[in-house]
């Protein structure tokens, strides 16, 4: 159920935030469910072969997010909202929009441009989509 | 039972050229602790005297409820030890070992140590003397977790191992950790096992404990602020920067208490700050140590 996190000795980011990422995007695909119970910092500890403290600190920031709800002796499941799913990818868009606006600014782009770049962006996703249909 | 596994109590011990000062420390159950030193530091005199191989002078040490040196007897049949100079007989084999230890130890898990042997891909007809030094760390290993301790202490248990054993050490004493009152104390100078399995470390260097915290904690409160300075300018003073690196008009600045408002303080001065980056537990253990031997040299 949870063998399938990978913590990269390569990535330089702190592993607390790689545990976190990859519990997020499986909230966000749905692989977990909400309202179901997750492996408890133990055994995700046990099973990544990281300090407990580690898995600790990222179920920490998760239940701050509104991600997970861990409840004292019980362990932790994902937060029961049928929305959580959606709400994580609009959060992640919402990030990789803004960094869309920072770079245009500092290319110098106007508002238009960004926009008509961001647009150029959507008609190639739906024109490789076709292709694909396609062939 | 007090939930402190391990606890010194201001504990001293002089030799004529090496004296370890006033150490305090304390282990939760079910936690790993990682302790780091350079070679000399101290570490391996620790782990003796928690093991009841070394009096100390003064101070207290309580292990598992027991004080030692003086209940030495009873605290070991709960605590697993392995070291590098562990002495297994050379002229016997890994089944003889196995065979001796079985019925000193209530404990001792038969089904466990035949899947280590598996896991660890050791013979038990093999002699002692024919072994690699990564095979005898590992038998080493085998027969001091078939006790089920509930308290593992490893001196320097990846020193030496090829990456294919470290891997298999490390897996072992995180499975180990799955139940939650085991605990395990390791040194090592190779910070890098230390920072991924250990929740609490602690630092130690020529004799003395300076600095000890949780792993987050360490890796939250260390940064190095790289800043450019205008022309003529001088490098801000903060408070809690340990070093000063870098040059000219590029210091780099590293702090054990990292707060987000230095960089707008560091701004208001003139001085702008290009990036904070995070530390390594080596950079940390480093930077920790020569500015204290700095301190003192001062």
């Amino acid at each position: 159920m949870h063998s399938d996190i990978v913590i990269s000795q390569t990535d330089s980011r702190p592993m607390y935030l790689q545990i976190m990422e990859q519990v997020k995007q499986r909230v966000a695909v749905g692989d977990w469910a909400a309202g179901e119970e997750i492996p408890s910092i133990r055994q995700l500890a046990v099973a990544l072969r990281v300090s407990v403290i580690t898995v600790k600190r990222a179920y920490l920031e998760l239940e701050r997010e509104g991600v997970i709800l861990t409840q004292q002796g019980k362990g932790s499941i994902v937060t029961p909202d049928p929305n959580l799913g959606p709400r994580l990818y609009h959060e992640e868009l919402s990030e990789h929009l803004d960094e869309v606006a920072r770079l245009g600014n500092l290319l110098g782009l106007s508002e238009e441009e960004i926009a008509r770049r961001t647009k150029e962006a959507t008609s190639r996703l739906t024109e490789s989509r076709l292709a694909k249909e396609i062939a | 039972m007090n939930d402190l596994c391990v606890q010194f109590d201001g504990v001293s011990k002089r030799y004529k050229h090496f004296s370890l000062e006033s150490i305090d420390l304390q282990l939760a159950t079910g936690a790993v602790m990682g302790f780091i030193g350079a070679n000399g530091a101290g570490k391996s005199t620790t782990i003796r005297i928690l093991m009841g191989l070394v009096h100390q002078d003064e101070g207290a040490v309580q292990v598992l409820g027991h004080p030692m040196p003086a209940d030495q007897a009873a605290a070991k049949l709960d605590i697993g030890f392995v070291s590098e100079d562990m002495r297994l007989y050379g002229a016997a084999t890994l089944a003889w070992h196995m065979a001796f230890l079985r019925p000193i130890y209530p404990r001792w898990d038969q089904a466990y140590a035949d899947s280590l042997l598996l896991r660890f891909d050791l013979k038990p007809e093999q002699k002692i003397k024919g072994l690699s030094h990564g095979q005898r760390v590992k038998a080493a290993l085998l027969l001091a977790l078939a006790r089920r301790p509930r308290l593992l202490v490893l001196d320097e248990p990846t020193t030496g191992l090829d990456p294919v054993a470290r891997v298999e050490v490390l897996e072992e004493l995180m499975a180990v950790l799955a139940d939650e009152d085991r605990t395990i104390l390791f040194s090592s100078h190779n910070t890098k096992d230390v920072e991924q399995i250990s929740d609490r470390i602690t630092f130690i260097d020529r004799g003395r404990i300076i600095d000890c915290d949780d792993k987050e904690s360490f890796l939250d409160r260390w940064r190095r602020l790289r800043l450019v300075l205008p022309p003529d300018g001088v490098v801000p003073r903060l408070p809690d920067i340990v070093q000063v690196g870098g040059s000219g008009r590029l210091p780099v600045l590293t702090t054990n208490r990292f707060e987000p408002a230095m960089v707008s303080v560091c701004n208001d001065m003139g001085a702008t700050v290009q990036a904070v980056d995070t530390m390594t537990l080596e950079e940390i253990f480093v930077a920790n140590v020569h500015s204290r031997r700095e301190r003192l040299t001062a």
